[in-house]
């Protein structure tokens, strides 16, 4: 029987020639990534109990970005707690307040095709861009890893998704994410793993196929995951990654599918989802009109260069809307450097955008510029779960960044292909 | 175990079990905020012993941990729904949470007090008087709950690192 690209990556972690959907398995994990808010601040003391330390300091990646540049003393702590640790168990791969933990990893090249990984964050499918099966796990699993280098997995499934295609003018791999989460709901991954495929998904750059492969969360799949090709090889090798076989980590023709759905690019408009959920993505232009205070281009999902650079792109010779706040926090201090460099980052601010440091910014709730009682927000993030951005009042509508930038022109959410007709 | 039980929709995700702004705050202080934006008096009625009863994707979204950890220090005996978010499936054993699986939530009501063997999956309804059973757990995840989850069985690997646990 034929293995998917998942099983493929699971049976080597495990040790086997072979595995099955539902076989429960012990794998060995080729790379931990941990950040400020679920890692050290959550795992120290029980280790230091347990008398542990990591199993393998060069396979772990931490990065502080939950609580990065917060003023307040408790974040100072655990900013400084997990600086600490890092120190005490030797872990050179610490990025602090260097950018989201799901774009700072990758772009330092830790992630390579066909690994068993594993991330302290539910956004962790995003490594699947990488050709990595990486999923998100909690603190005690984490710690478990931390300490013994091994995991268990139930195998799962695996789910086709099929974009056929090509994407229009202004309409970007978010929105492919929120069609799907409208189509599937937020349980149509059923813990599984996704791969996605098609030529619309292959012309994607990496970035896009980041956010693709980020949103699987949402999906509610344990993973999703994008077979290797060159477009891959050549992000990894730029970005410092050594690639030992470029072996087009393929699934076998007579693999088996779960279920396999078919989208087509073609005819896709841009999406937005009205509060509280992803699933409750429609057409932008099925979004009656809609008042919104908060603007925000931001998180691992929406605010990587490409994502800045569609901003910037309808930004440019436009403003914020007056009395309207448009908020951009970069991804990673890389991605602001380039965005300095290339002049995106002057458009925006020239525009009227304000600038939080790189890291994850108001998406979780956590930090400055989180939502007040009742304030509408339409944000480039992954998730607009009631709460999620502040206040339990608030609301959150998701968009692409051009549909974000495109509505913080006019104040209302609106269509960003007005603005890019030429 | 029998109690009370709490009755919940679809897609009760992580960011209502354990809300982002109280995440700073003690375990204690965070789950008084359990649930607060569906039902206020949740976290302060709920009994220990009682459950969780829910639809489809419970604790759907984000990977903390706390999302279970709140309902365990809630007193919650286990969460039973129609499915979970993988997560949170994971976290909840992790924790000594055992998270079980129903096809049909059918004669259960909010206010029923139940009965759950974990073993057989086995729920008695004692209110309506008729039974019910759920999936049967994975052994490796029931021996997590015997264990009192992982960190048990981490403790018993004490000072020996790289030892297989599962
Ligand atoms: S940016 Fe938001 S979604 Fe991404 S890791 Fe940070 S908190 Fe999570």
């Amino acid at each position: 029987m034929g293995q998917t690209v998942s099983e493929k990556i699971i049976s080597k972690a495990a040790g086997l020639t072979e595995v099955k959907p539902g076989d429960v398995v012990t794998c060995s994990v080729d790379l931990a990534m941990i950040h400020d808010s679920g890692g050290p601040r959550r795992v120290k003391q029980i280790m230091e109990k347990l008398g542990a330390n990591v199993w393998d300091p060069n396979k772990v990646v931490l990065v502080s970005d939950h609580f990065a540049h917060n003023t307040d003393s408790e974040s100072m702590k655990i900013l400084q707690l997990t600086r600490d640790w890092a120190k005490g168990q030797k872990i050179d791969n610490f990025y602090d307040q260097e950018g989201i933990c799901h774009i700072v990893t990758p772009e330092r090249g830790h992630l390579l095709p066909g690994m068993f990984a594993v991330g302290g964050d539910s956004h962790s499918p995003t490594g699947g861009a990488f050709g990595c099966f990486m999923f998100g796990v909690g603190s005690t699993d984490m710690l478990g890893i931390l300490v013994t280098g091994k995991t268990w997995v139930k195998v799962p499934e695996t789910i086709n998704i099929n974009w056929s295609g090509s994407l229009k003018q202004g309409v970007v791999a978010k929105d492919m994410a929120l069609r799907m989460c409208a189509a599937l709901g937020m349980n149509g991954g059923a813990y599984q793993a996704i791969q996605y495929t098609g030529d619309a998904v292959q012309s994607l750059s990496m970035t896009e196929r980041m956010t693709l492969c980020n949103m699987s969360a949402e999906l509610g799949a344990q993973t999703g995951i994008i077979a290797p090709d060159e477009i891959t090889y050549e992000y990894i090798r730029e970005a410092g990654g050594h690639i030992e076989d470029e072996n087009n980590l393929i699934s076998d023709d007579d693999a088996n599918y779960l279920i396999k759905h078919e989208f087509s690019a073609n005819d896709l408009e841009p999406q937005v989802a009205t509060p509280h959920s992803p699933a409750n993505s429609t057409e932008i232009k099925n979004i009656e009109k809609v008042q919104v205070d908060k603007f925000y281009i931001g998180a691992c999902t929406g605010a990587k260069l490409v994502d800045l650079s569609m901003a910037a792109k309808i930004l440019k010779n436009n403003k914020v809307a007056a009395g309207k706040q448009l908020t951009v926090a970069p991804a990673s201090s890389k991605i602001y450097n380039q965005a300095s460099e290339n002049g995106v980052m002057s458009i925006l601010t020239e525009a009227g955008a304000k600038l939080l440091p790189p890291g994850c910014g108001a998406c979780a709730g956590y930090g400055a510029g989180v939502l007040e009682n009742n304030e509408v927000c339409l944000a480039s993030t992954a998730r607009n779960f009631q709460g999620r951005m502040g206040s339990s009042t608030s609301h959150v509508y998701l968009g692409s960044p051009y549909t974000v930038a495109a509505s913080a022109v006019t104040g209302t959410i609106t269509d960003p292909r007005e603005f890019l007709e030429d | 175990m029998s109690g009370i039980v709490w009755k919940f929709g679809n897609d009760i995700n992580t960011d209502v079990l354990a809300p982002g702004i109280y995440i700073k705050e003690p375990i204690q202080v965070l789950a008084t905020h359990c649930l607060e934006s569906i039902d206020v008096d949740f976290a302060n009625k709920v009994k220990v012993g009682d459950f969780v009863l829910a639809g489809e994707n419970f604790g759907i979204g984000s990977s903390r941990e706390q999302a279970a950890q709140v309902l365990k220090e809630l007193g919650v005996a286990a969460v039973i729904a129609k499915s979970f978010g993988g997560i949170f499936y994971r976290n909840a054993f992790n924790l000594g949470l055992p998270a079980v699986v129903i096809k049909k939530e059918s004669n259960i009501d909010a206010g029923d007090c139940i009965k759950l063997e974990l073993e057989t999956g086995r729920i008695n309804n004692q209110t309506k008087g008729v039974e019910i059973f759920a999936e049967i757990v994975p052994d490796n995840l029931l021996g997590l709950i015997k264990t009192g989850g992982l960190l048990g069985q981490l403790e018993k690997l004490k000072n020996i690192p790289n030892r297989e646990y599962q």
